[in-house]
């Protein structure tokens, strides 16, 4: 895609951006902004801090014993590290996938997609019903469950089980996904999967995704962040990183001579 | 002179480690079997209906255990009834809310209350526990729930309620601990799945702790029930020894274990003698059979993952 | 109006989660009180009532103040000494079986068998060792309490010995079989032998849980007033003791039974800390 087809309006931004394991600093200084409806990449070798950093951006770092962030995140220009701002809240606007798949389980497949709804208070049967229907299908995961959707979550298998999970994120609308090395624990057919909803999503979503897996990044992602140490050494179009770097950790990386 | 070779020697060891082994499953065996031969002469008398016949009286040959059922389930029941709550919540408080030093310290605490001799829970539950009861809590419940039967009738301080105090005291621990540990399995992902869409702290513990951990729970409340089933000093000192079926939880009452206790060394007569090992026959099968329903349990929860 | 709705049904959701949490620092404050209560009695009564002559005396007469427990201290020592005596060689053997035999039909069975063996009630362990001891011997013994004392404590020393036994790390046993030592020598000089003083704080806490025990002596050791050290005959202990002076009328006896029961409590509780405190460290180490 090239640059003046993505959409110019800032969704989230990071705004010097640390964070810390009791002593250790895991992200250091992060400024970068991301744009509605793109996917954004983050790549880096492993223990560069960039699980960490995205766990700070819908506040689920701080659910770690020991741990503290200080900077700011903001969502449509609003920080939500702000004192005012609900924690809740903040998580109903940016969903997030995890590596491993973990649906709920003593869940049924239905529960599981709509559990985030009915934490709300919409407990409306024929609304849940058809919000569990567009989600699953934009997860991609309808035509395989609709027959069996008061089964428990976990009978499914490792793929449709995140997929799952992404239904489950996507039913409370967040503007912003993140994902968090979601394919990392998957086989390259259920990875293709994934990647080919991701590219359907888009149309209504920011994701922004940590992955290991370069070759991922190139295919999908629109920008790409280049993490290492806690650090962010170069963001950019994904077509400019991976082509043309302007720093040479990223081209040593990104060429396999580092991490 | 002959000389083992290794191979040898190791099955000897193999056999000797087998034999001590089979010895002690044996030594369980034959308690019931003892048990059993000691409680026939009252089995073959009362058969069956022993259980369901409340007279019990040595002196004109009476025998039945209904009323020490009933005191020892009543007990019990009232016990878990507190105790499993507040263990929970305990539970949930420790793993979930404490940081990890502080939740080190209150678990140690509560598994010393488990070191507790029962003795001195009887002790304390005679000098201190039965004057509050009498004092504080009977008039209490009395006029806020004195409309049920449950809680009229006059209380001396000594019967159930406080009987089922201090096993709710002594059960807590085993319970806690268990939950406890049920709970520490939960996997960190499942929680985070939780916050992640939006779950307030109570929400996610409903969502990702508790609804996974019924059945770890449940087997937690049938080890708990255990305990309290077969705790026999503590209830001895406490429950007044009277074998009535009564619907007031002021009233004393006597339990299997604490007619046992009381009337054991003074029991002369062979019938008399056999009724009560019978009734420890029982006992032991009750307790048997709710461990044997916990372990089962927590065999379902581990084959779910 | 339907913003309004929804920051209301927010502010629910946020009521609940602090009720919740204070719902659980209460229960936490009601588990604990008990202890502190308990604590605070036996200590302030107990320790008040402690002299020297509770450790060197034996009881006095009916009516008479004063006296003390010397026989019934040394009565619990002798008593469950002689449980230890019977269920740590068995105990220690069967946590070797359990531990190196693991994957066996009999290990399953065993395992089966300590659980169960664990919830019996304490006062039927005391009437089995009544039929099983006192009555061929046609009396009450100190050697009938040991054996019920001892029925409590085995399957706490199988299980914690099977614990520690486990953390032994393979190669441990690998590198003992492959200098061509025969099985049973590296069980023996290699297992158990880096494992004894890991192997002393099971049995410190079986010790600990059967010295407090009251229900299984009543009607094997029984106890006494007087100073006895023949383990065929009865023989006082400090839980029946304390419980016979608890439900005596006597104000100088529950003097007594409020001593011993601190005496008692500052036994078993060193004792159990002191295992408990050993046993996480040897576990955050695992093993070695």
């Amino acid at each position: 895609m090239s640059k003046s087809e993505l959409s110019e309006k800032i969704i989230l931004e990071a705004k010097n951006l640390e964070a810390w394991f009791g002593d250790f600093q895991a992200v250091k200084g992060i400024d970068v902004s991301y744009h509605e409806r793109t996917i954004n990449a983050i790549i880096g070798p492993s223990g560069c801090g960039k699980s960490t950093y995205l766990r700070c951006l819908n506040r689920i770092h701080e659910e770690i014993e020991g741990t503290h962030v200080r900077g700011q995140v903001l969502l449509e220009g609003q920080n939500i590290y702000d004192k005012k701002i609900d924690v809740v809240d903040v998580r109903k606007r940016i969903g997030m996938v995890f590596q491993k798949p973990n649906p709920f389980p003593s869940m049924s497949i239905l529960d599981n997609v709509v559990i985030g709804l009915r934490l709300q208070g919409i407990n409306k049967r024929s609304t849940l019903l058809e919000v569990a229907e567009t989600c699953l299908k934009k997860a991609a995961l309808w035509e395989e469950v609709k027959d069996k959707l008061s089964s428990l979550g976990t009978s499914l298998s490792g793929g449709q089980q995140q997929r799952l999970c992404i239904a489950r994120a996507l039913a409370i609308n967040p503007p912003v996904l993140l994902m968090d090395e979601p394919t990392s624990a998957l086989d390259p057919i259920a990875t293709a999967k994934i990647e080919e909803l991701m590219n359907e999503i888009k149309r209504d979503y920011t994701v922004i995704i940590v992955t290991h897996n370069m070759q991922q990044a190139a295919r999908i992602s629109d920008y790409t962040s280049f993490f290492v140490y806690g650090k962010m050494i170069e963001h950019g179009l994904s077509s400019d990183i991976f082509t043309n770097p302007k720093e040479k950790q990223t081209e040593d990386y990104i060429s396999g001579r580092f991490g | 002179m002959f000389k083992l070779n290794s191979k040898t020697q190791d099955s000897l060891l193999f056999y000797i480690l087998r034999f001590i082994s089979l010895l002690v499953i044996f030594l369980l065996l034959f308690i019931i079997f003892i048990l059993f031969k000691s409680a026939w002469p009252s089995i073959s008398q009362n058969g069956i209906g022993f259980i369901f016949k409340t007279e019990w009286n040595p002196v004109e040959q009476h025998f039945g255990a209904l009323a020490f059922i009933f005191g020892t389930l009543i007990t019990s029941f009232l016990a878990l009834l507190i105790a499993t709550p507040v263990s929970i919540f305990v539970a949930l408080f420790i793993s979930e809310y404490l940081p990890k030093s502080a939740s080190r310290i209150l678990s140690l605490l509560v598994e010393m209350v488990a070191a507790i001799p029962s003795i001195v829970f009887g002790l304390f539950g005679i000098f201190y526990l039965a004057p509050m009861v009498r004092d504080s809590f009977s008039p209490f419940l009395k006029t806020y729930l004195g409309f049920l039967p449950f809680f009229q009738g006059p209380s001396f301080g000594i019967g159930i309620l406080t009987a089922s105090l201090i096993l709710a005291i002594m059960i807590i621990p085993t319970v806690t601990s268990i939950c406890r540990s049920v709970f520490e399995l939960i996997p960190k992902h499942q929680k985070e799945a939780a916050y992640a869409l939006g779950s307030t702290k109570f929400e996610m513990i409903k969502l990702a702790v508790l609804s996974p951990s019924i059945s770890g729970i449940s087997s937690a409340v049938v080890l708990g029930l255990g305990r309290a089933l077969g705790e026999t000093m503590a209830v001895t000192m406490l429950i007044g020894n009277s074998p009535n079926i009564t619907k007031s939880i002021f009233a004393p009452a006597a339990t299997m274990a604490s007619v046992m206790a009381n009337e054991y060394t003074d029991a002369n007569n062979p019938q008399h003698v056999a009724s009560l090992c019978y009734l420890a026959l029982l006992l032991f099968l009750i307790t048997f059979l709710s461990n044997l329903f916990a372990k089962s349990i927590v065999k379902n929860f581990s084959k779910m993952g | 109006m339907s913003l309004k709705i929804k920051i209301n049904y927010r502010l629910f959701r946020e009521i609940k989660t602090q009720l919740f949490k204070l719902v659980t620092i209460l229960s936490a404050i009601a588990v604990i009180l008990p202890l502190l209560l308990i604590l605070k009695f036996v200590f302030v009564q107990g320790a008040g009532s402690l002299n020297l002559s509770f450790f060197t005396e034996l009881p006095k007469p009916v009516g008479e103040v004063g006296g003390g427990m010397k026989h019934a201290i040394i009565g619990t020592i002798v008593i469950v000494m002689i449980g230890a005596m019977i269920a740590v060689p068995i105990g220690i053997t069967c946590g070797i079986y359990l531990s190196e035999f693991s994957k066996s039909k009999l290990s399953k069975t065993l395992k089966l068998t300590v659980d169960l063996m664990s919830g019996i009630p304490s006062i039927v362990i005391g009437i089995f060792a009544y039929l099983i001891v006192v009555v061929p011997m046609k009396s009450f013994s100190a050697f009938a309490g040991g054996v019920a004392l001892s029925i409590i404590m085995l399957p706490i020393i199988i299980k914690t010995s099977e614990e520690i036994l486990k953390l032994v790390p393979n190669h441990l046993r690998e590198a003992g079989l492959a200098l061509g030592l025969p099985r049973w020598k590296v069980i023996l000089f290699i297992i158990l032998k880096g494992s004894i003083a890991n192997l002393l704080t099971g049995i410190i806490l079986a010790i600990s849980r059967a010295a407090g025990e009251t229900a299984p002596l009543l009607f094997t050791a029984f106890g006494n007033m007087y100073m006895s050290y023949d383990i065929k005959s009865p023989m006082a202990t400090l839980p029946v003791q304390i419980y016979t002076y608890a439900i005596s009328p006597f104000k100088d006896w529950q003097r007594q039974a409020w001593a011993g029961a601190f005496i008692l409590m500052v036994l078993i509780l060193a004792m159990n800390l002191f295992a408990r405190f050993i046993l996480t460290k040897i576990k955050d180490k695992k093993g070695f």
